[in-house]
């Protein structure tokens, strides 16, 4: 019995009751959740096909396979379900199924290809589903093969993710052993191979055109579109291309059927959205839920609020090509045109808590210098024109910028969107434009007062010591890093603003809550 | 990114350059083979030294540039030698407005290096990152292969004590 350990902590009590959850459906954080994408993360052996297929796993295929399913009932199918791609666009599933179908290849080679490159941070909702579920991403391609009629197929994955990687090698590896992939399927006839292509580190890599010539081996620079991967994409072939989320909804909708899928979210946008809830929240991780959910269900009951008492800010949404969501919007539904309309968008669903104590230019620049990292530099507006506005955003967090300034911010971000080469540099002004119109007055405070609301900007930040507070306990001029301070024993200590760095010590060190920021 | 040419002499031994011919002898002829020897290679000599290039280059029948082109072009491939212990910490978004600047900060006051350098010795090389898709811990770092959540600056010297 030495297995057997009393629990000395309760798995999960809620928020505001202080009550301890019984089952894991009855908590908050599950109640409003339906889990399709997630449906077996966490319940099998991901490295075990016997359990996935104790799951229904492989029921979808190897009905199709044995029944030789007409390929475009297939796609009907999955027309029906409404389903929209999950890496962020939100593109007709079936229809891009239907195109690659309908392409003709001069030598009849077609591609089926996974994009795994999940690259926006503080997205993490792919590397759950490989890790959790890559069964029933490997059915799902196999199906996709079937349907548009390619041999072969190509996972691209992040190198970032070793844990994911493992599993998919394995899974891929078990899934041939029992003739599930790989020459003569189910004895039917049908082949398809799937090679794994490792990413090397770099987010353009997760746009299409990118993704597949980082595929071919050269860098993964983006191409113009038209023609689409659909009809031209790896190696010149019609290829399909869809994200980990989309595949993982695809069996779920065949053994479900399309109406039942449907039936849930909003008119536009079908089935359940996996979020990857982080930042300033109580309950940070996976939430899947059926869309059209608000916001507010998914920070207030599902997130359980904002942690130490503070204030919602905004919710990030679409890492660096999306918006911030302010506090007033937060009974928007969240769908794939909803978030388009108020400037942001649903991206592949990282979903980023901010409290009152995050600074909304600081948070722009901190995009901005991620895209600038992040651009190939193959088309000269995204590569000059990003980091022409982050040296914008700096003079005003440096407290030297004019209301003129934000104008050439607006019409620079604009500039931006209608000329840049790929979605990289069209969606890079997202995160500024949206939090210069919704959060204007703290651009204004920054401009026009030098001043940083949110005390995040460094070089608009001003200590003092309270004369009324101060002991002169001598603590904050010993830890003083710069010698800016100065002060009797007992006496009232000052602050030689020439001299502060304003890194904060004294504030960290004071006992008597004599030092404040401005 | 600082990523030019290294400084440091290049160290190859015979072994390692038998390993990489017989990498580059099961990809040959192979499409879109340059990343997959590259990342091998990197495996094998912790770095992407000109010498090693040219090894590829010319076992793939590929121009230099190409794989320079290739080598220089995504952030997980190094020009130089990295450290004995890794460090990257992550600067994704959750991480950053949970405070991860001011942990990097800490970092560098502790090992007296810049992100992106190697510490003298070449114990410690440190790197900031964009997410390792561990949001719900932020802030995050690896060093090497472990990983440590939920970070503050105060616990960094504890942490990197373990690894002198």
């Amino acid at each position: 019995m030495e297995h057997i350990r009393s629990v000395t902590r309760p798995p999960h009590t809620e928020g505001d009751t202080g009550e301890i959850a019984t089952s894991l459906n009855d908590t908050q954080f599950y109640h409003h959740q339906k889990r399709i994408a997630l449906r077996n993360c966490g319940f099998i052996n991901p490295e075990s096909i016997d359990e996935y297929i104790g799951v229904d796993g492989y029921t979808a295929l190897s009905r199709i396979l044995t029944e030789q399913t007409p390929p475009q009932e297939i796609i009907d199918a999955i027309k029906a379900s409404g389903l929209r791609g999950r890496g962020g666009a939100g593109f007709a599933t079936g229809m891009k199924w239907q195109f690659t179908a309908d392409a003709v290849s001069d030598d009849g080679v077609k591609y089926v290809c996974c994009n795994a490159d999940e690259g926006d941070p503080g997205a993490f909702m792919d590397r759950s589903v490989l890790e959790g579920d890559p069964f029933s991403v490997l059915e799902a391609m196999t199906i996709a093969a079937y349907a548009v009629d390619s041999h072969q197929g190509y996972i691209y994955i992040r190198a970032e993710y070793p844990i994911a990687v493992k599993r998919l090698q394995i899974a891929i590896t078990q899934a041939k052993e029992y003739g599930l992939l790989g020459q003569n399927i189910l004895n039917s006839g049908f082949d398809f191979e799937l090679e794994l292509r490792l990413g090397a580190g770099a987010f353009v890599c997760g746009e299409e055109t990118a993704l597949l010539v980082s595929i071919e081996g050269k860098r993964g620079e983006p191409r113009p579109r038209p023609p689409f991967p659909a009809v031209k994409g790896l190696f010149a072939r019609p290829t399909l291309l869809n994200n980990v989320e989309t595949y993982a909804n695809i069996t779920w909708i065949l053994n479900n059927g399309a109406d039942e899928f449907a039936a849930i979210g909003t008119e536009k946008s079908k089935g359940t959205k996996v979020f990857a809830l982080g930042g300033k929240i109580v309950n940070t991780g996976l939430v899947e839920i059926p869309m059209g959910t608000t916001l507010r269900t998914i920070i207030e009951d599902i997130g359980g609020g904002i942690p130490n008492g503070k204030k919602f800010k905004a919710a990030q949404t679409g890492g660096p090509s999306g918006g911030c969501i302010p506090a007033d919007l937060i009974d928007t539904p969240i769908d794939y045109d909803s978030l388009t309309a108020i400037g942001s968008m649903m991206g592949s669903g990282g979903l980023i808590v901010m409290d009152e104590d995050n600074c909304m230019v600081d948070i722009a620049k901190f995009f901005l210098e991620f895209i600038i990292d992040e651009s190939c530099g193959k088309c000269a507006p995204c590569r000059i024109g990003t980091k022409r506005l982050h040296e914008l955003l700096c003079k005003i967090t440096d407290g030297n910028g004019t209301m003129e300034d934000l104008d050439t911010i607006v019409e620079l971000c604009y500039h931006l969107k209608s000329s840049s080469l790929c979605a990289l540099g069209q969606s890079a002004p997202n995160p500024v434009l949206s939090t210069l119109t919704r959060f204007r007055s703290e651009y204004e405070a920054h401009v026009l007062e030098k001043r940083c609301p949110a005390g995040v900007c460094k070089n608009l930040l001003h200590y003092e010591i309270l004369a009324d507070k101060c002991k002169g306990c001598t603590l904050c001029a010993r830890n003083c890093p710069a010698d800016a301070i100065s002060g009797t024993v007992k006496g009232l200590h000052t602050i030689d603003q020439e001299k502060c760095i304003k890194c904060g010590v004294c504030m960290d060190h004071c006992k008597f809550d004599a030092v404040v920021r401005h | 990114m600082p990523n030019c040419k290294t400084v440091v002499p290049y160290t190859g031994t015979k072994e390692q350059e038998e390993a990489l011919q017989e990498i580059i002898a099961a990809h040959k002829g192979q499409s879109g083979a340059t990343m997959p020897v590259l990342q091998a290679a990197q495996e094998l000599f912790g770095y992407l030294p000109e010498e090693v290039q040219i090894m590829v280059a010319e076992g793939l029948d590929i121009p230099l540039s190409e794989v320079y082109g290739v080598a220089s072009f995504y952030a997980q491939f190094t020009l130089n030698p990295k450290g004995k212990y890794q460090i990257s910490l992550c600067l994704g978004t959750a991480c950053y407005v949970k405070g991860a600047a001011d942990v990097l900060t800490a970092i560098e006051k502790k090992l007296g290096i810049s992100t992106g350098s190697i510490t003298p010795d070449g114990t410690f090389s440190l790197d900031a990152c964009r997410c390792i898709g561990a949001c719900g811990l932020a802030p995050v770092m690896m060093i090497n292969e472990d990983v440590y959540g939920c970070l503050t600056p105060d616990q960094i010297g504890a942490i990197l004590d373990k690894y002198n």
